[in-house]
């Protein structure tokens, strides 16, 4: 078990490495020279290459990459020139370890913004994630042992009506109406749990969270209700019922737990993929969030923060498959012992 | 319990059994008035092609079908109590206590997440009222009692960890560990290597004679059947179409249908002139049974019976012509002289020439049988057999 997860974790540094490679040379390929942009409208070719040169763009692929992945470990400095940092110091922009990079837009460390934006968004996901979980499991298991009734019908309908919602509708909805027109809550507007403490930071998340929510919690209604009625069709569920096994044990001990486990799986791919922020949903609600960092990035050809925010994102995914299978084997003694 | 010694011969007693599954297209007949005895330390033997209704029957007994859609009616009586008029939980109650059943693969009919011996204890303590430790003190001594080595260290292993016969034995244990009286086996060698299915077959009988319990057992495999059971039962499309003692229905069958699950065995000592008989076709649907006897469109003799009866008439279960508690589901007037002259010959030659050798000098039946044996044979076999036929006349 400890030799697999060192392997593991191995494996998610390989491949993170690999996925820094390919971002970068996808940026790399762009046609645009993201020093265009630091240098202003009216830019002589010797200042775009001053700027390229400060931003250490001018540099090629290879080392471009291995200053990233030295910042990344020991900080660097933008831009890295000795001679600048004797005769003019306060020009030279520092950026600790762990470095991202520099926007030059933002005149900030790409770091520094990601410190700045994540907690938003990972708020935004634990409570879309606690939402979506509970009701989707919950109604999931309701519809598939209430299978074929009004309930089971009712369940699904709904769901497959919210599903087919995109979330920027069901977003506006609800600002519109429970936060304008009816008042409900107060117009949305991130609250840090410092400034407002727990009810405050999860009543200024509600509606974004429930936004987000409405969309996984669909899928998992739908998701979970098929996992049960196979799992309650198994050999071993009719096997525990002839043991005369009470059916609440039949279905909780023997059904549910092997229909929950493919869940797990799904639910923390599905968590780790809304860390790397909500766009739409951050973008709606307009919240300081990744999501929203990744939109305007993406609008100012920031370069250095969208590799940052990708890689970020990637991360999230690696540590949360390890996390999965972790779990899974811990679930699951098949998966454990062989 | 107070009259199991008055009624000590029909422990339990099946009475016009029918598990009906209404669908969207029509009712599915899976079982259709389906009745049998069983004594204590007995063996039912219930054999039949896939769909033939033998699990759903079984899976009744066990009041499984509670809680579907399907329809159970009829009278299944343990001991002179009708299952089928016990409250829901009343029967979950003699669920594994009373009635225990194994089922066929038991890789999939353990649960995956849990040790083997948790849920041997799983299915002691729904049934008594003892500490987890008693309960798993009982699980390993059933675990012994099955054969499974060390039970002490693999009562805490998981069932992928068995192989499929330990695994086999576990379910045996699970299913016995209340010492019920009856134990519904479905298909529990099937899924098994041969000679692991000869010592679980055998492990069954010796726990049979050790708790005196009931057993069905449920298979496709006649020499299961062969080595098991006391009693046998035949079904075709959700009904009993030959029943009796074993030997007598394996030796004298009357039902074109048991012909040709016969004629399908492969027999080891045959030699290579004695074939293998497919039964013709597909089990038939049981939304939309034949008309007249169920088994008609497979069968090669209906032509032998007159007035297309097998056509138009459901024949009844009645006692064939050798008595004895065996009785058959058939129009054929004469099944003995078909089986004698024209099945057996096909497929065990050697079989039905001693039997028609055995049979000249009877001189009851020299009158009937014996001129007309040889003649009669080459005539009906011919054409299929030449071979045999003059093999027989050799001899």
């Amino acid at each position: 078990m400890f030799a697999y997860l060192v392997r593991r974790i191995i494996g998610g540094i390989v491949l993170l490495i690999v996925m820094s490679l390919v971002t970068f040379a996808l940026f790399f390929a762009s046609p645009v020279n993201p020093a265009d942009f630091s240098c202003g409208k009216n830019c002589s070719p010797a200042q775009k290459k001053q700027t390229a040169a400060a931003l250490g763009f001018d540099d090629n692929f290879f080392n471009q990459w291995a200053d990233f992945g030295k910042g990344v470990f020991v900080g660097r400095d933008f831009p890295d020139d000795p001679k600048l940092r004797e005769t003019a110091p306060e020009t030279i922009a520092h950026c600790p370890a762990p470095c991202l990079g520099y926007s030059r837009e933002r005149t900030a460390n790409v770091t520094s913004l990601i410190k700045e934006t994540l907690p938003v968004s990972v708020s935004l996901a634990i409570l879309a994630f606690i939402i979506w979980i509970v009701g989707g499991v919950l109604f999931g298991v309701i519809a598939a042992l209430r299978r074929g009734t009004i309930i089971d019908r009712g369940l699904v309908g709904i769901s497959l009506v919210l599903y087919a919602f995109p979330t920027f509708f069901v977003g506006l909805l609800l600002y519109k109406f429970v936060a304008i027109k009816w008042g409900w809550v107060d117009i949305p507007r991130y609250e840090t749990i410092a400034d407002g403490g727990i009810t405050g930071w999860a009543s200024s998340l509600i509606l974004p969270a429930i936004t987000l929510a409405v969309f996984f919690m669909a899928a998992y209604v739908r998701m979970t209700r098929a996992y049960v009625i196979e799992s309650l069709s198994e050999d071993y569920v009719r096997t525990a019922r002839a043991k005369g096994l009470p059916a609440r044990a039949v279905t909780f001990k023997h059904a549910l737990r092997a229909a929950l486990t493919p869940i797990v799986t799904m639910a923390g791919l599905d968590f780790a993929g809304l860390l790397g922020g909500a766009i739409i949903t951050e973008s709606v609600f307009n919240y300081p969030g990744l999501g929203k960092l990744a939109v305007q990035a993406n609008r100012d050809y920031d370069l250095p923060t969208l590799v940052g925010l990708v890689l970020l994102l990637a991360a999230f995914v690696i540590i949360a498959n390890i996390i999965v299978d972790v779990l899974y084997a811990v679930i699951d003694p098949r998966v454990r012992l062989s | 319990m107070s009259d199991t010694s008055t009624k000590h011969d029909a422990f339990l007693r099946v009475e016009d059994l029918r598990v009906h599954f209404p669908t969207a297209d029509g009712v599915v007949k899976a079982t259709d008035g389906l009745s049998f005895e069983l004594a204590r330390g007995k063996t039912l033997g219930i054999v039949g092609e896939s769909g033939s209704g033998k699990s759903v029957s079984s899976s009744a007994i066990l009041g499984l079908h509670r809680g579907t859609r399907a329809q159970v009616s009829g009278q299944i009586l343990l001991e002179d109590v009708d299952l089928l008029q016990l409250s829901d939980e009343e029967m979950r109650r003699r669920r594994g206590l009373d009635v225990a059943m194994i089922f066929q693969d038991p890789l999939s009919a353990m649960h995956p997440y849990y040790t083997v011996g948790n849920q041997l204890v799983e299915a002691y303590r729904v049934h008594n009222n003892v500490s987890k430790k008693a309960a798993r003190t009982r699980a390993i001594e059933m675990l012994e009692r099955v054969g499974i080595p060390q039970p002490d260290r693999r009562v805490d292993d998981y069932p992928h960890q068995f192989s499929g016969g330990m695994r086999q034995r576990a379910m045996i244990a699970m299913g016995l560990i209340n010492n019920p009286g009856l134990l519904i086996a479905d298909e529990p060698t099937t899924a098994l290597d041969v000679t692991v299915q000869a010592q679980i077959l055998d492990l069954l009988q010796d726990l049979q004679r050790e708790f005196n319990s009931a057993i069905i057992i449920i298979t496709h495999d006649l020499g299961v059947v062969a080595e098991m059971a006391d009693q046998v039962l035949v079904m075709y499309a959700g009904k009993a179409v030959e029943y009796g003692p074993t030997k007598e229905l394996l030796v004298r069958p009357e039902m074109p249908y048991t012909w040709g699950l016969l004629s399908s065995v492969p027999d080891v000592t045959a030699d290579t002139d004695s074939k293998l008989i497919p039964i013709p076709g597909n089990p038939p649907s049981l939304l939309n049974p034949p008309s007249g006897c169920a088994f008609h469109p497979r069968c090669p003799h209906k032509d032998k019976v007159p007035g297309r009866l097998c056509w138009t008439v459901q024949p009844e279960l009645v006692p064939g012509r050798q008595g004895m508690g065996h009785l058959k589901r058939c129009h054929l007037p004469d099944p003995d002289q078909v089986y004698a002259l024209e099945v057996l010959p096909e497929f065990d030659p050697e079989l039905a020439s001693e039997l028609a050798q055995a049979r000249i000098p009877d001189p009851a039946a020299d009158a009937a049988a014996g001129p007309a044996a040889g003649p009669a044979a080459g005539t009906a076999a011919g054409t299929a057999t030449p071979d045999t036929a003059d093999e027989r006349d050799a001899q």
